[in-house]
């Protein structure tokens, strides 16, 4: 309850703002003569926030946990390649093609969180190095596109009940389970705690090792489940796919933008949705309002640094709020096991990690 | 206290081992061994005139590298690099064009937009409390979608003689080297100034400010302005690079991609650490030459140019883990004796786990004799 309560500030916010992004977009595209709620559009705006959706969620995942997933382009280019060539156009190829993606993917995950925690590594030069090392295969074996993707499977990424894509409908209950797992599950609180302060969440009694590489697994399998989309959307697998839509920045600053703390250990996924569904509003009026493709970066760019801005400012005086009127509180009022390990790690954490940006290796 | 001569060189003995398997020396070390193994791959390499040419190469990288260092080391990123170099490059394409009367003015105003880019993303890190990657991806976005907006993404044609003489000309009729390219003078030039800049005040504020920024405030640093100086020293360097590489490589919307992760990689794999207080702009500096040699390496093997990026990325996460293998065993010492001291500062720790070595650890005068603070800082 009170983690809901607390919850609903931030994301609040975020979607006020994208209440606000509507409202304005709404304006500018009806002085077109164009609607910007019609079926069609609304359609536009929802598959554009499907992909980005995707890797964000992952991307929740892994900044919440005070990592970073800068090799998730390479993941879903990666993804579409394995995909595609395993179906190679059978309709009974499908299931196996899907898993099999979701395993080479998850394994890559698997490798990302181990770097992280046993060897210690820096989540920004693990994940960075992962990614060379993965562009570097792919850039080796592929020349080109590969493989092709039966219609069955391109149905996933075409078809749509009234306006609202499948793959909008599949990105949205996978936030929602992981909303889920994150909220009530014994892993959620403990990646909460160790992204606040692994060393705490340590002195807890929290395994700091296995959240984050779950983490890193969910990360990759989330960019895994955008790169089968793409796949399924272009019909075959491409090697620069991911790369083209700078997916790693574009997913990390939607998850800022989503309130979610660079630092780790405080954020949300349904605020992630909501800041991917800011960019998925300001690219379709860009779209609509046929803005020259380079003005486009210039208004994200512009739309990101002022929008986390306006956070970083209030987050300052959330923080403290929310030090006095819980501190006490669950020490005494839950004795269970996860209770614990969030409390004592924002008392202790955020005075050094806030100010000083770094993180201990 | 009266050590015999034989024991003073077994002690200096360790002192270099220390020293080589340093995340700092062991990058030199590596260094070494890749150019040998050049050298013996391909004889002509070691001849003067092409490790002039070499140097002219590695310049623009090892100049960004410097810059990003500062930035790293304060505890921040600057990812807007790449796009400041391309904007640079760009820049000088369309406003000098063949003009040679306009290459003063324009160089002017590209130092004016660096200085600009630098106290933009500083003052938004520090003041609107952004984190710094938000602050530099955004930039990033917007001086590259600008730049290309601006100039319609198009290369254009090369910018005038005056102009790219400074990076692909140099001074000829030498007696060794025969030529010596203007963009080794200018790494000297920057490298001595990155050098005596960080023995300045503000060198120490900077590496304080990474270690601990609130207790440097309490010490009496200013944080804003001491990081936005970082800032606006990166997006210079980046404009120096800007400059080398317009005449090198030429004019294309192409130049400059992918930088930032470059000089990161390089700094990161000089043993400056992510997240700042520790590191030194040498370190750096080895680390650029080292990342680059690794690939003039390459060149020479049959290893296809595509697995470059590959070699880079297995190279940093092997050197960051192997740094943090080491400070981690360092660390240790002094929780032994000590369980009370702060896992968080790293400096202090460092030094901590300096002195009860030299009191606890048995290895008495060899490690205060020589210093093992010089080791870690330039």
């Amino acid at each position: 309850m009170r983690l809901r309560l607390r919850r609903l500030d931030t994301t609040a916010l975020v979607y006020l703002a994208l209440l606000a992004v509507l409202i304005i977009a709404a304006i500018l595209v009806a002085t077109t003569g164009r609607s910007l709620f019609s079926p069609g559009n609304i359609r536009d705006i929802l598959t554009g926030m499907s992909v980005l959706g995707f890797v964000a969620i992952g991307q929740t995942l892994v900044i919440l946990g005070a990592s970073l997933d800068l090799s998730v382009p390479y993941v879903m280019s990666l993804a579409s390649l394995v995909a595609a060539q395993t179906m190679n156009g059978s309709d009974a190829m499908v299931v196996p093609a899907v898993l099999l993606t979701l395993v080479v993917t998850a394994g890559i995950g698997l490798a990302n969180g181990l770097i992280v925690t046993v060897l210690g590594v820096h989540g920004f030069v693990a994940t960075l190095g992962v990614g060379l090392i993965l562009k570097g295969y792919l850039d080796t074996n592929y020349q080109g596109t590969e493989g092709s993707v039966p219609w069955s499977f391109q149905l996933f990424g075409a078809t749509g009940i009234g306006p609202v894509p499948i793959s909008t409908i599949v990105m949205l209950a996978l936030a929602a389970l992981v909303a889920f797992i994150l909220v009530r599950t014994a892993f959620g609180h403990h990646l909460f705690a160790v992204g606040g302060s692994s060393e705490v969440a340590r002195l807890s009694g929290v395994r700091q090792r296995l959240p984050l590489i779950g983490a890193h697994i969910g990360s990759s399998v989330c960019a895994g489940l955008a790169g089968l989309l793409l796949a399924s959307r272009l019909g075959v697998g491409s090697p620069t796919v991911g790369s083209q839509g700078s997916y790693d920045l574009l997913s990390i600053a939607a998850v800022v933008l989503g309130g979610t703390v660079l630092m780790g250990g405080r954020g949300s996924i349904w605020g992630t949705i909501g800041g991917v569904a800011i960019f998925a509003v300001l690219d379709n009026l860009m779209s609509v309002m046929q803005f020259n493709p380079f003005l486009k970066d210039v208004i994200r760019g512009l739309v990101i640094i002022i929008a986390v801005a306006l956070y970083a400012r209030r987050r300052v005086i959330a923080r403290r709020i929310r030090f006095a009127a819980n501190a006490p509180g669950p020490n005494i009022a839950t004795g269970s096991a996860p209770a614990p390990a969030p409390a004592p790690a924002p008392a202790a954490a955020p005075a050094p990690a806030a100010e000083t940006g770094g993180r201990s290796q | 206290m009266n050590a015999s001569a034989a024991e003073n060189r077994s002690d200096r003995l360790m002192t270099l081992v220390r020293r080589a398997v340093d995340p700092k020396g062991i990058v030199l070390v590596l260094l070494i061994v890749i150019l040998t193994a050049i050298i013996v791959l391909n004889p002509s390499f070691a001849e003067p005139g092409s490790l002039m040419r070499f140097i002219q190469r590695v310049a623009p990288i090892a100049i960004v590298a410097i810059g990003q260092y500062f930035v790293i080391v304060s505890g921040e990123f600057d990812l807007s690099m790449g796009a400041v170099v391309t904007a640079q490059v760009m820049t000088a394409g369309h406003l000098i064009g063949e003009d040679d009367t306009k290459t003063g003015p324009v160089l002017v105003l590209m130092l004016g937009i660096g200085i600009i880019v630098g106290i933009v993303n500083g003052l938004a890190t520090t003041l609107l409390k952004v984190p710094s990657f938000i602050v530099t991806l955004g930039t990033m976005l917007v001086i590259h979608g600008g730049v290309m907006w601006w100039t319609g993404g198009t290369a254009t044609g090369n910018p005038a003689e005056s102009f790219r003489r400074l990076g692909r000309g140099g001074i000829e009729g030498l007696p060794v080297v025969d030529l010596l390219p203007y963009a080794v003078l200018v790494l000297i030039a920057v490298i001595v100034f990155a050098v005596w800049i960080s023995r300045r005040p503000f060198g120490q504020t900077v590496v304080a400010i990474g270690d601990n920024a609130r207790a440097a405030t309490f010490a009496g640093a200013n944080v804003w302005r001491t990081k936005t100086f970082a800032f606006v020293l990166s997006s210079l360097s980046a404009t120096v690079a800007g400059v080398l590489l317009a005449g090198y490589a030429g004019v294309h919307p192409s130049v400059g991609q992918g930088y930032e992760f470059t000089a990161i990689t390089a700094v990161v794999l000089g043993g400056v650490v992510l997240g700042g207080g520790r590191g030194t702009v040498l370190g750096a500096l080895i680390g650029a030459f080292t990342l680059e040699s690794l690939f003039t390496l390459l060149n020479f093997t049959t290893v296809p140019a595509t697995m470059r990026d590959a070699i880079q990325g297995a190279i940093i996460i092997a050197a960051v883990a192997y740094s943090g293998v080491i400070f981690a065993k360092r660390r240790k010492r002094p929780s032994a004796s000590d369980i009370a001291s702060a896992p968080d500062d790293a400096t202090t720790s460092a030094r901590v786990a300096e002195k009860p070595m030299t009191t606890s650890a048995g290895t008495p005068s060899s490690i205060p004799l020589t210093g093992g603070d010089g080791a870690d800082r330039t």
